[in-house]
């Protein structure tokens, strides 16, 4: 027996060896085909063109400072000073930031490390430090420029436009304005804005203010004028942020627990050990298949054409969608149960309503928690996307910002928020995990 | 809810020469306890539906009666137009491949990104073991932040297509899949492991041949359930942002009456492809993990 077996079993050794070597070297030569295949047909290549680095050289100045516009209207010759070039950052008359000066008519702007910018009625003129002076005048409408040979690239001449571009700040000059803009870094306004008389003060005199200085509004209290300031800043507009923050979590948290309960009577009926009738069972079964099969983009689309974009549309369409998730697995939790407490419960002659609550629910309910705390963690994801089609939430705000391509500081503070709200909820879900399975 | 957390305390123990009393006055408790948390997510959920109602722009009890209004009003334009609907599919093969390419391509460099990052991030294992909270929280901040936000940032930057889709979801796979490699990585055997480093095996060969192997079929159950999450998440993505067949369906969506067949052919589509890849996928996985039917 042994002599005829070893040869052959040798042989079968060695060809699966082989056949393994084989697959050692297919399966990653078929990968990296795949991979090849799908760099073609993305056309990524291509992608070399059409990226725009300066866009990404804006977006990563814009995330961590803000700039300041003061432009000059050359025919009335007013100068106004924005933030950001907002009508709401506007620099009311009589005020200005320390760097720009203004006396008779001559507009001093200091961009710092040398550069200094100047308006008056002749032109303007910007002295850029090693290098010399630029000097702008107009004449029959067009600006002509002054300014030692070479031109170096970084100032463009155009017939109609000469633009500056320095590490210091950016300066353009135009028929009808001249502009610059310096930037600094920091979310400029975040606290206050210009209109606010607790604009520009040190963490000092705020804290002296609310604390034991005088009423500013002889009507309410520092720190409860302090405090609606704060929340009705219109640059950054706190309370509304806040309040969509609040609607995707709310979104997320209606969606899971109704899920939850529509799911938990429902998957008694999918579940086998529970619904002899295979006929029923497979029914509920393929309602549940059908409705995770149309995927919560569907739904989403669907039910805001019912009822109008808001957190309540975006709540339903998660509550159908984890119904399906749920259904599924909670049936697969039930089928799964120990038969001997049924049993147990049974004997002392009670029906299938209480043998399902102290039978059936104490064994399943840490994994259901499990399921549903997991869920209502990467729901407060999903809402955020959701929040972006139906039009509620966090997900709005940052898909507006980012498409009007204005205000990158503004997109920086959504996803920091977003970021933190999703940590929060992650660990909000494990903690009560922890304290409700394993009653720590 | 368990029931332990809500035992006397130390030091409050219940007389024992009275056990009948004793147990009557923890049921009460624990039924109060109950009924007051019961009370409370009433509450919650009650006020909270009304909020949304309140803040939504249309009603629930407005809205319900016209639930089914678009569903049949897309269906019935679609059923006089069958005709079309063969050809409708045709047409939208290429960006649902498209849509499947995106959710592949970002499941793979995503899954190998997270292979190493797992193993960097599993204690006992890690090649730097100082560095193994510097990992986990990479892959925790790489979970968090959604596909959409990266998504349309990458959009700006390098214009359409759908390579920002690709790298938004394969940075967010990474991170949930390092989580879930890692967990499984920590209940591999060592002895594998001890075996190769005992003959003098780099570190990557001890991952390569001890760690893997092991951990093989259960990676790839994990990748496989997450390829399913990922194709849906590329058609919203499509959706929101551009390319794949989501896009495909916003265009016919927002054309409105008259292009309903492409809805709903685009509507059929996806739906089968989803149930599909979830069969699939679901089977393999069953046989991954339980092992082949002999």
């Amino acid at each position: 027996m042994m002599t005829t077996a070893t040869p052959s079993l040798a042989q079968t050794v060695t060809a699966r060896f082989a056949a393994r070597q084989r697959m050692a070297f297919a399966i990653p030569a078929a990968i990296i085909a795949y991979l090849l295949y799908a760099a073609i047909s993305f056309d990524v290549a291509g992608l070399a063109q059409r990226a725009r680095f300066d866009n990404a050289a804006i977006l990563l100045s814009d995330f961590w400072q803000h700039k300041t516009h003061v432009s000059r209207d050359n025919r009335s010759g007013t100068v106004t000073i924005a933030i950001e070039g907002e009508g709401k950052g506007t620099y009311p008359p009589g005020m200005m930031p320390d760097w720009v000066t203004m006396a008779d008519g001559v507009t001093t702007i200091d961009l710092g490390t040398g550069h200094i910018v100047t308006y008056d009625d002749a032109g303007a003129r910007m002295v850029v430090p090693g290098y010399g002076t630029i000097d702008i005048r107009p004449e029959n409408g067009r600006p002509v420029v002054t300014a030692p040979e070479p031109i170096p690239d970084w100032i463009s001449v155009s017939e109609n436009r000469v633009g500056v571009t320095t590490d210091a700040g950016r300066f353009t000059y135009t028929r009808s304005k001249v502009e610059t803009f310096k930037y600094q870094p920091g979310w400029e306004l975040w606290f206050f804005t210009l209109d606010s008389p607790f604009y520009g003060k040190s963490v000092f005199e705020l804290a002296a203010l609310a604390t034991v200085g005088e009423r500013v509004d002889p009507a309410r209290s520092n720190i409860g004028y302090m405090a609606s300031e704060f929340w009705t800043n219109k640059m950054w507009r706190h309370g509304d942020v806040a309040w969509a923050i609040f609607e995707t979590i709310l979104m997320a948290f209606l969606g899971t627990m109704a899920a939850a309960i529509v799911a938990l009577p429902l998957s008694f009926l999918a579940a086998r050990n529970f619904m002899p009738l295979g006929m029923f069972r497979g029914a509920v079964r393929r309602v549940f298949d059908f409705i995770r099969g149309v995927d919560g983009l569907i739904w989403t689309i669907i039910l805001s054409r019912a009822f109008g974009p808001g957190p309540m549309t975006g709540a339903i369409a998660i509550a159908l969608t984890d119904t399906g998730s749920f259904g599924k697995t909670f049936s697969e939790a039930l089928e799964n149960i120990d038969e001997k407490q049924v049993e147990g419960i049974r004997s002392t002659g009670a029906n299938a309503v209480l043998r399902a609550r102290f039978g059936v629910i104490p064994q399943v309910m840490p994994i259901l928690l499990a399921q549903v705390l997991y869920y209502l963690e990467s729901n407060t994801r999903s809402a955020t996307v959701i929040g972006a089609i139906v039009g509620g939430g966090i997900g709005l705000l940052l898909t507006q910002a980012i498409q009007t391509q204005k205000d990158w500081e503004e997109v920086a503070y959504y996803i920091t928020l977003i970021v933190l709200m999703v940590m929060a909820m992650d660990s909000l879900s494990g903690w009560l995990r922890r304290k409700l399975i394993k009653g720590e | 809810m368990v029931d332990v957390a809500f035992g006397p305390e130390q030091g409050k123990r219940p007389d024992l020469s009275n056990t009948r009393e004793a147990y009557l006055d923890m049921v009460r408790r624990k039924r109060m306890y109950g009924g007051i948390l019961l009370v409370l997510f009433i509450a919650l959920m009650s006020s909270g539906w009304m909020l949304a109602d309140d803040r939504n722009a249309g009603g629930f009890w407005g809205g319900l009666h016209q639930v089914f209004d678009f569903p049949s009003e897309v269906l019935s334009e679609a059923w006089e137009k069958r005709a079309n609907l063969p050809g409708i599919f045709i047409d939208h093969i290429p960006a649902l491949i498209e849509t499947i390419n995106i959710a592949a391509v970002a499941t793979l460099i995503g899954g190998v990104a997270a292979m190493a990052l797992s193993l960097l991030a599993t204690r006992g294992l890690a090649r730097w073991p100082r560095l193994v909270p510097v990992f986990r929280r990479t892959l925790d901040a790489l979970r968090a932040i959604p596909e959409i936000v990266i998504a349309l940032v990458l959009i700006y930057i390098l214009g359409g297509g759908p390579v920002p889709a690709v790298i938004a979801i394969a940075l967010h796979t990474g991170g949930a899949l390092g989580k879930l490699f890692s967990e499984v990585a920590e209940n591999a055997d060592p002895k594998p492991v001890e075996g190769l480093a005992s003959v003098g095996a780099t570190w990557s060969q001890r991952m390569w041949l001890g760690v893997i192997p092991q951990v093989a079929p259960n990676w790839l159950s994990y990748a496989l359930l997450r390829f399913e999450i990922n194709v849906r998440a590329s058609a919203i993505l499509g959706f929101v942002g551009e390319g794949g067949i989501g896009h495909d369906l916003k265009l016919a969506m927002q054309w409105g009456q008259g292009r309903y067949d492409q809805v709903v052919a685009i509507f059929l589509l996806l739906f089968l492809t989803i149930v599909l890849i979830d069969q699939m996928s679901d089977r393999y996985r069953h046989r991954l993990t339980k092992g082949k039917p002999a």
